[in-house]
């Protein structure tokens, strides 16, 4: 494939990049640009993490598991570009020395850009904005110290990229030479991605790449049949109604995070919780129903929201409840050259609680995630909808429990025996992450955890004050 | 005056930047070959049958060797010479490396690594303790025992006993830059190895050996590493001998580094323990007599296990005074990767052994834990005089064994012992050492005061009384941490200091930059010798050709002993200079002062460069070596008698907790610590290393779990399914402050080591879990390590059972 993008504030055009070349692997072997660590390879240590800026916004990436065709038309910002072109410093590096943020000094350049992107977005949840930078020498508070100290310093002139907008105007007007038209694998409307995928459906769809990428870097699997699908804007697009959001497949879970954020806050904060923002920026929600995971943590919310699920091949399309769509460990209802196109939640679900729970409380994968909406009208359950990921081979509702609980008076009685019900529902595995026992122990109990919350009974305890 | 100043870290510019420099980043000359290794899929057993014919024919594919095609055994081992670097015939762990590739490059070499079809004679592995105690399958001849009293007769007699266990995890050192190693055939077959390792003379011996070369022909250059921990003091050997056998056998450079998912697969972590314990105590809770066995899981291969064992011993008694103490350590050989050294080497293992007794007793009689651990500290600082000498001589019940090794900390020594008998009985711990330098009352004091205790304590009680589902827990926990290799011999450095003619200065020792500070700290004392700005004093890479027969960086020793050498370097250096200008001025060479730049003599004043450039030009040498050894110290290990450290370092920390009763979860809400740098080299240094140790043990006991499957395979092999602490999960209140004394003993600048010891202080937040799982029911919590949240839940729910 042929892109062309920005490094450091210069143009690069690449003919005939490997699809499945990763970006780190570029910078450090091909350009010598070697600022840009290797942590992990999966990422999940940040390690790698560069900006990336396009016609939306400016974010950090893990380079480790990012594709170059991904960066077609984009802009990027490696630790060697944070710095002026003089070698003056960026307020946060600056702030790193004076703050003593690096020790070893590996983990230092995906932090540093971390932070500066974080900077120049304004944003001040810094355990936040670090959350997806392992660092195993400080503790962190140096480094949250350096953070805190450079918000007050203006966004130095040179992290302001030549907007990415121009160069794709310059591509779309056929400014870039010679360079070959875009390439069915990597199709720019929704139409040509249809017909894309309906061409050669064996082919990988690749989105953000946060579970693609480790069948590369980790399975060392060869991917010679991709469709990217990072240049389809029409896939990314969030449509609002009085009472429903129409979310593209490939919207980004940072967006997705924002888009319900006040309609459903404990959705939102599960997001935050389930990804760093590295990965927040890459992972798509089509990505993460579509993989199918029995862990992955969008689906139980969206069941329990009530979503639904739009699919498309060719020009059929077709709508499902997203419960249906898991059929069982490994299998969807997803035919041969069928994609995701789009999922629509309800605006108004006031009884929507989703829990999270792993063994550490960001960027880890679910031991359960558990999501409840529950409606009670006249001191009835009149609605139940629950769902839990982590607890059976596929994101699966509580149809037991449900059952309990609706037409019972709102009670902790109630509660008790619907409790009960869980193991009709689930057999949970156990592995490394959590014993069955405690996987539906842990179930039982957020379902109480429902109730107290509901009691007013204090049960967080992320919203303890020292 | 530049010690002392709380400077950044030498390299923080290019950290920032990212030009710092790691192994990986060295550019490669052409042709460069890239190495990784075939592994084992299963734990125990033999090799049937090898065919590597698809990984021979791999694209990229340059050469494949098994163990039989390799020049030598190609050891690996720190210790027992029993870790050949690939497997020819019996597999000992599920990930043990048995053939090895070169390819083009690091991806084509990780995608041949996993074509090799390999047949094996399967036998059952020893996996748990159970398991290798019924086999007896052990290193040594039998479990090492040291007695202090009698023991048993004291617990029996005293008024109440206890008695319990405690389960706590291994951990991986998660350095964030992998292992990696490069080396570059030179001329006439010698051969210069890049290596990211703590322990550069070790890489030089072992690489030396396996291409039957002299320690000459090999010579090891380390910069940095992107951390250690312990995890590069002998695991970095394999990849450094890999890419010297090929490069050897090819005549070209070659590079290894291992994927992270292999680097956990391969690499050996901390040791896990099982300790259970009996102890006799009075109504305050005072001990009368303990009893100790501590089981621990060392792996297939000896490596450093048996000295991290004798830590575990040496640390069973933390900051309290054991007037009985029975101590049996099990050294168990598992097919499981091969525990290595882990910032605190066993230490953080023996300790939290006493800690959770401390705990146990606190809870049976209903007094504040930190009362029980007041009334049992040893007695406050002896000021002055001679140290008195211990009651009773101690008891050997071990048989003894001998290893030699020339380089490493996993070989053994017999001391004699030197101790004169019949003076004042004074408290000793349980192997003898007489305790001169207690400050923990005054420290706890003062941290518990400035952290306001009291009132803390009565505020979890009420948050507890009226919260059912959060509870809070508040503990203290103290650190006496020993300072000195117990391999007495490993307690020396050397250095080489010159200064050029414009008054430049280039220093060099044997100590390693993990991210520490060492550098730094060692230019400021450089820098203080000679009264010239830090400027002045150029940091270099270590190099066995400069400085050689060094020990690893390890044991918290690299400002204590690399300090005083580089201090041994530049006063020769010093005083060669001050002569000289003593003999032209003819004045006392004492008269000559150098300080700010600058060098002074009665009546004129020289800047430093021109005294170099007279001194240069009067013939003499502005060139020196330095050397150090620890004093006073006489250990031995088999007796478990003596004085194997120089001193101790403390620290104290009392952490809050608040734990979700639902679910397990909890979150540390307030930490303050203080800790025991001696006269801190480098304030800003210091309080890094005790942030960042106290969060990394913290992470030990919480949420770092190692699993390994029933057929011995570890299933958190990477960042995604091992957790280390994130951000958002150091203390929400985060007080940090360095306890302002002098190491009463004479060591560098009157300052203590502080890589280890910060690390025990994370015990503060198991403990406070513990203290806030027992405020839920009428049982004592008896949590295990890592407290997950599904082993805290598990506990809590021990606890309403009144279990």
């Amino acid at each position: 494939m042929d892109i062309t993008f920005l490094l450091n504030g210069e143009s690069v055009e690449l003919r005939n990049v490997s699809p499945t070349a990763t970006l780190l692997d570029w910078l450090r072997e091909e350009r010598g640009l070697t600022g840009t660590k290797e942590g992990c390879n999966e990422g999940d240590c940040g390690a790698c993490t560069v900006m990336v800026t396009d016609a939306r916004s400016a974010r950090a990436l893990n380079a480790c598991i990012l594709f170059l065709p991904q960066l077609d038309g984009c802009a990027v910002r490696t630790v060697e570009g944070i710095s002026a072109p003089d070698g003056q410093l960026h307020p946060v590096q600056q702030a790193m020395i004076d703050h003593h943020g690096s020790q070893c000094g590996f983990c230092t350049p995906g932090s540093i850009v971390s932070m500066a992107v974080a900077h120049l977005n304004g944003d001040r949840n810094h355990d936040d904005a670090l959350a997806g930078n392992l660092c195993r020498c400080t503790g962190y508070a140096p480094i949250i110290r350096a953070a805190q100290a450079a918000t007050h310093h203006p966004v130095p002139d040179w992290m302001t990229d030549t907007p990415p907008a121009s160069l794709v105007q310059k591509y779309s007007s056929g400014g870039l030479g010679a360079r070959q038209p875009p390439s069915l694998n990597a199709p720019e409307t929704l139409d040509d991605l249809a017909t894309a995928y309906a061409a050669q459906p064996q082919a990988t769809l690749i989105a953000g790449a946060t579970d693609v990428g480790l069948w590369v870097t980790k399975s060392l699997r060869d991917l010679d049949n991709v469709i990217f699908l990072n240049r389809c804007t029409e896939l990314q697009h969030i449509e609002t109604t009085d009472g429903s959001l129409r979310i593209g497949a490939g919207v980004t879970m940072d967006r997705v995070l924002a888009s319900v954020k006040d309609l459903h806050p404990t959705y939102a904060e599960m997001i935050r919780r389930y990804g760093s923002a590295q990965v927040r920026a890459a992972a798509t929600i089509g990505g993460n129903i579509a993989n199918g995971s029995p862990i992955g943590d969008n689906p139980p919310a969206l069941i329990a929201l009530g979503a639904t699920l739009h699919l498309r091949a060719g020009d059929h399309r077709r709508d499902m409840p997203l419960e249906e769509f898991f059929i069982d460990y490994g299998k969807q209802d997803r035919a041969k050259g069928e994609f995701v196109e789009a999922v629509t939640i309800p605006r108004h679900a006031p009884g929507l609680k989703v829990y999270k729970l792993s063994k550490r409380f960001d960027q880890d994968i679910s031991a359960v995630c558990g999501a409840f909406n529950i409606t009670v009208t006249d001191g009835t359950v009149s609605e139940a909808r629950i769902a839990f990921g982590g607890m059976a081979g596929i994101p699966k509702r509580a149809q037991a429990v449900e059952t309990a609980l609706i037409g019972k008076p709102w009670s902790e009685a109630t509660i008790r025996a619907a409790k009960a019900m869980m193991t009709e529902d689930y057999a949970p595995l156990s592995d490394m992450r959590a014993s069955a026992d405690y996987r539906l122990h842990a179930a039982e109990n957020m379902l109480l955890r429902y109730w107290q919350e509901d009691q007013g009974i204090a049960s967080n305890v992320l919203e303890v004050s020292p | 005056m530049t010690v002392a100043k709380p400077l950044p870290h030498d390299a923080a510019h290019l950290h920032v930047t990212g030009q710092a420099r790691y192994v990986d980043d060295i550019p490669t000359p052409k042709g460069t070959l890239h190495l990784a290794f075939g592994l084992s899929s299963i734990a125990a057993g033999r090799i049937s049958s090898i065919d590597l014919d698809a990984v021979r024919t791999a694209p990229g594919v340059v050469g494949v060797w098994e163990a039989k095609d390799l020049p030598s055994d190609c050891d690996c081992s720190p210790s027992a010479q029993d870790e050949p670097m690939l497997s020819g015939a019996t597999i000992h762990y599920l990930g043990q490396p048995i053939f090895l590739i070169a390819a083009t490059s690091h991806l084509a070499a990780r995608k041949a690594a996993r074509l090799g079809q390999i047949s094996y004679a399967e036998r059952d592995a020893i996996l748990t303790i159970d398991e290798a105690l019924a086999a007896d399958s052990r290193f040594e001849d039998g479990p090492r025992i040291w007695e202090k009293g009698d023991a048993g007769e004291a617990i029996d007699t005293a008024p109440r006993q206890i008695s319990g266990v405690i389960e706590m995890g291994g951990q991986e050192h998660f350095y964030l830059e992998g292992q990696s190693a490069m080396a570059l055939p030179q001329e006439g077959g010698d051969m210069v190895v890049h290596s990211s390792t703590q322990h550069p003379t070790e890489i030089q011996h072992k690489v030396a050996h396996a291409l039957h070369l002299p320690m000459h022909a090999v010579r090891v250059e380390t910069r940095r590493m992107g951390g250690g921990f312990g995890g590069k003091e002998s695991q970095g050997n394999a990849l450094a001998i890999a890419c010297a056998i090929v490069a050897a056998a090819t005549g070209r450079p070659a590079k290894m580094r291992y994927d992270r998912d292999d680097d956990f697969m391969i690499t050996g972590k901390r040791h896990d323990f099982r300790i259970e314990y009996r102890v006799g105590f009075d109504d305050r809770g005072v001990i009368s007599g303990v009893e100790f066995e501590q089981y621990t899981r060392c792996g297939w291969a000896q490596d450093l296990s048996i000295p991290v064992a004798d830590r575990a011993m040496l640390h069973a008694d933390n900051a309290y005074h054991l007037p009985n103490a029975r101590i049996e350590s099990h050294r168990l050989k598992t097919n499981t990767q091969s525990a290595t050294a882990f910032r605190g080497f066993g230490g953080p293992q023996g300790m939290l052994g006493i800690e959770r007794v401390m705990d146990h007793i606190a809870y049976d009689l209903g007094l504040d834990p930190v009362a029980v651990r007041r009334a049992n500290y040893y007695a406050a600082e002896v000021e002055g005089g001679q140290p008195p000498t211990p009651a009773a001589p101690p008891r050997s019940l071990t048989g003894k064994m001998n290893e030699q090794d020339i380089a490493s900390r996993g070989s053994e020594e017999l001391v004699t012992n030197t101790g004169a008998a019949g003076a004042v009985a004074a408290q000793t711990t349980p192997y003898g050492q007489v305790i001169e330098d207690f400050i923990l009352h005054e420290m706890t004091d003062r941290l518990l005061g400035a952290a306001d205790y009291e009132t803390r304590r009565a505020a979890v009680a009420e948050w507890n009384a009226g919260n059912a589902v959060i509870k809070k827990g508040l503990a203290f926990s103290p650190v006496k941490f020993g300072i000195s290799f117990t391999l007495t011999h490993l307690n020396q450095a050397g250095a080489l200091v010159h200064v050029y003619q414009d008054g430049s200065i280039h220093m060099n020792h044997g100590g390693t930059e993990m991210g520490q500070g060492l550098f730094q700290k060692v230019a400021q004392v450089a820098a203080d010798r000679f009264g010239v700005p830090l400027e002045m004093v150029k940091i270099t890479a270590t190099d066995t050709g400069k400085v050689p027969n060094t020990s690893a960086t390890a044991a918290s020793s690299g400002s204590d002993l690399n300090g005083m050498a580089v201090k041994a370097a530049c006063d020769t250096i010093r005083d060669r200079m001050a002569n000289h200008l003593a003999s032209l001025h003819q004045c006392d060479a004492r008269e000559v002062v150098f300080a700010d730049g600058q060098v002074s003599v009665p009546g004129e004043t020289y800047s430093f460069a021109k005294v170099a450039q007279l001194t240069y030009e009067a013939r003499i040498s502005l060139s020196a070596t330095g050397f150090y050894r620890t004093p006073k110290l006489s250990w031995d290990r088999i007796k478990g008698h003596g004085r194997p450290f120089f001193y101790f370092a403390y620290g104290a920390a009392l952490s809050e907790v608040a734990v979700d009763t639902l679910t397990g979860e909890y979150r540390i809400l307030r930490t303050d610590i203080l800790h025991d740098a001696g006269s801190s080299l480098n304030p800003a240094l210091d309080i890094g290393q005790v942030e960042g140790g106290f969060v990394q043990g913290a992470g030990w006991l919480t949420t770092e779990e190692l699993v390994w499957d029933s057929v011995g395979r570890l299933r958190t092999h990477a960042p995604s399914t091992y957790k280390i602490p994130a951000c958002s999960d150091r203390p929400d209140v985060f007080n940090v402050a360095l306890w302002d004394g002098r190491n009463r003993e004479d060591t560098i600048y009157r300052s203590k080591a502080v890589g280890e010891p910060p690390f025990m202080l994370g015990m503060s937040v198991f403990l406070a879990l513990s203290d806030a799982i027992a405020a839920c029911g009428a049982g004592y919590p008896s949590l295990d390590a890592p407290a997950t949240p599904e082993r805290v839940l598990a506990a809590i729910e021990r606890v309403r059972d009144g279990i």
